[in-house]
């Protein structure tokens, strides 16, 4: 074991993936000599070239478009855009093009890319540089769409992400760049579509994406002998690996979902959905979200923490419906 | 040109004004649905264009884009199976008319959005350029996508890049129902090739041998690794811009177009030329018309795609 960042993590995953792949490339902005804004491709750029890390001016219909026309004759690129926010800017590239060519085509190519993207809030940057956009992504037929909370997921996250021949949407959360973790040395891989248990419980499951499985971990260590938590990481939101999450619901008989995204029309009012469908009978309460307020992310710190759950908050939701 | 090139030429030009016509009689009977934009009057564009390419290069296409599929070699049969909706046409009628892709054949599809493959184009000339293979990309597109953004985004960075692509602008005039001078506050849009630092061509897109030349050279620059072009070739569509939408320009204007017909006008040059006797030329048409009848066959006997077969092709 050793210890690793999750942002070394990611880079990891990139250097292992182009040593064993020519056809596997970089492109995005800052992504050269600089490494990135967030340092995810360092030194990449020094071991594999301008060739295979290639930095692009500020074009984000440029940067997917080129990953759709490569991805269509043989490559494999890995697409960056620098914070989730600015793919707002390609999302014909992203929705009509690298999500349906394969379908509209009958099958004919194959679009083996992956967009990276950062995002979340809690840098103080305001609501251009602070959205989760995951549903977007979910609601559009094509896409896979990952969301790794931990340092092994992120890289064995994003070796099934380039390795797979479908466009994925890669969401990274930048506050979670710097947590550390001990992982094995060497490289494994983390299957798509296989939720985790992070923590067994009986009263109550708690899933939750991204940074919010830690908040979700945090809250239940705090309720630990009083309510017993279970808490789910679905790491894939498509494919969704419901049957874990139905496991567990006819298990506690409660459900909580959180995400940072906002509440309305988000990914959990979808894993409700599901829940309710398949498991109704199984219910002591009606199922409850707890997500990001429908507010463009302000700026002030204090404000920016009152739009996105919070440990306290979980722990309100959880008293409520046990 | 030689003999035999300037004879396929013909024939080619012939397919693809013969599809068309073929598709709207079909269109009428209800047997073709949706969408349909016609490629009548710009052929010369996409064969003289296309004739240039090899097989693996890559062509990517435009929402009118039954011509550059049928110059660059794809079966009528299964497009026409496409177009009708059947299961043996080239996307297993996923697609329809504006999306046929063989990418086998280096069709990387027409686009139902304006201006959407441009980008898309950057990523294929990109695959030539990393194999080393030589291959060229040629990028349809027209005057209305070039008010897109996509259009600074891809000629900049092809650019940048010296990417092996040519840019093919068929202006015909007429984006839906805007005419040019809502959307170009220019004269040519190859004059803006010299922003990019790139070389542009403005040439009469009927004149299907200036078409073959100008993109005949763009493509040896291109495979040579010295980057894109821009060629913007003038022409002018002889329909609405689609079978559902009314003409809306002047009648006198479309008149004063078909006039200029590119095939009309290959044919009298190549007569005059002595390349092929009026015999000969009728030759081709029956042969050319026995196609599409054979195509129109094959696609009314071609089943619909099974209701059950409705999410193939989604994942790979």
């Amino acid at each position: 074991m050793r210890e690793l960042t999750y942002l070394d993590a990611l880079n990891e995953a990139l250097r292992e993936e182009m040593e064993r792949d020519e056809n596997v490339f970089l492109i995005g902005e800052d992504i050269g000599s600089f490494g990135g804004v967030f340092g995810v491709e360092k030194g990449l750029w020094e071991k594999f070239g301008e060739k295979r890390v290639r930095q692009t001016p500020i074009s984000e219909d440029a940067i997917v478009g080129t990953a759709v026309g490569a991805a269509m004759t043989g490559l494999r690129p890995v697409a960056e855009i620098m914070y989730i926010d600015f793919i707002t800017c390609c999302m014909d590239q992203v929705v009509n093009q690298a999500a349906k060519l394969r379908y509209m085509s009958g099958g004919n190519l194959k679009m083996p890319l992956v967009i990276r993207a950062q995002g979340g809030s809690g840098t103080a940057e305001a609501a251009q540089h602070s959205q989760s956009l995951e549903a977007w992504f979910v609601h559009t037929p094509g896409l896979k769409v990952v969301m790794p909370a931990t340092v092994y997921d992120a890289k064995g996250l994003l070796k099934t992400a380039i390795r797979d021949d479908n466009p994925v949407i890669f969401l990274e959360h930048r506050l979670l760049y710097n947590m550390k973790d001990n992982v094995p040395e060497g490289e494994w891989t983390v299957p798509f579509g296989k939720a985790e248990v992070k923590q067994e419980g009986k009263d109550i499951t708690i899933v939750a994406t991204s940074l919010m499985i830690h908040k979700a971990l945090e809250a239940a260590k705090e309720l630990a002998g009083n309510i017993s938590i279970e808490v789910i990481d679905p790491k894939t939101l498509v494919p969704l690996d419901i049957d874990t999450i139905l496991e567990s619901v006819k298990k506690t008989s409660r459900l909580l979902v959180v995400h940072e995204a906002p509440t309305i029309a988000g990914v959990g009012a979808e894993i409700v959905r599901q829940v309710v469908e398949k498991a109704f009978d199984y219910l002591d309460g009606a199922p409850r979200v707890l997500g990001g307020k429908s507010i463009p992310m302000p700026f002030a710190p204090t404000l920016e923490k009152a739009c996105t759950p919070q440990k306290e908050d979980i722990i309100k939701f959880v008293k409520e419906m046990v | 040109m030689n003999r035999k090139k300037s004879i396929e030429l013909l024939d080619l030009m012939y397919r693809i004004r013969f599809f068309e016509e073929r598709t709207m009689k079909l269109f009428r009977e209800g047997l073709i649905v949706g969408a349909l934009h016609h490629y009548i009057g710009e052929e010369a564009i996409a064969v003289g264009a296309c004739a240039t390419a090899e097989e693996d290069d890559y062509v990517v296409s435009t929402h009118r884009g039954h011509g550059h599929c049928i110059a660059k070699g794809a079966d009528l049969k299964r497009m026409m199976a496409e177009l009708m909706g059947r299961e043996t046409g080239y996307s297993k009628a996923r697609g329809g008319s504006m999306h046929i892709f063989s990418i086998e054949e280096g069709l990387l599809g027409g686009n139902g959005i304006v201006g959407g493959g441009l980008p898309i184009a950057l990523g294929s000339a990109l695959s030539g350029q990393y194999r080393d293979s030589g291959q060229v990309t040629l990028c349809f597109f027209a005057e209305g996508a070039a008010a897109r953004g996509t259009f600074h985004e891809s000629l900049n960075l092809a650019s940048l890049w010296k990417l092996p692509v040519v840019y093919i602008c068929e202006n015909n005039l007429w984006a839906a129902t805007t005419y040019i001078n809502y959307s170009l506050p220019i004269e040519n849009i190859g004059d803006r090739a010299s922003a990019y630092g790139i070389p542009g061509k403005v040439i009469d897109g009927n004149d299907v041998e200036k078409v073959y030349d100008t993109v005949d050279e763009a493509v040896k620059r291109a495979r040579a690794g010295k980057g894109p072009t821009l060629i913007e070739c003038k022409s002018f569509r002889h329909h609405p811009h689609c079978m559902v939408i009314p003409d809306t320009r002047p009648q006198d204007e479309v008149m004063e177009w078909k006039k200029k017909d590119p095939i009309p006008r290959f044919e009298k040059r190549l007569l005059g030329k002595k390349v092929i006797t009026k015999t000969e030329m009728e030759k081709i048409r029956g042969k050319v018309n026995n196609m599409l009848d054979e195509a129109e066959e094959f696609g009314r006997k071609s089943s619909v795609p099974g209701v059950e077969t409705v999410a193939e092709g989604l994942w790979a």
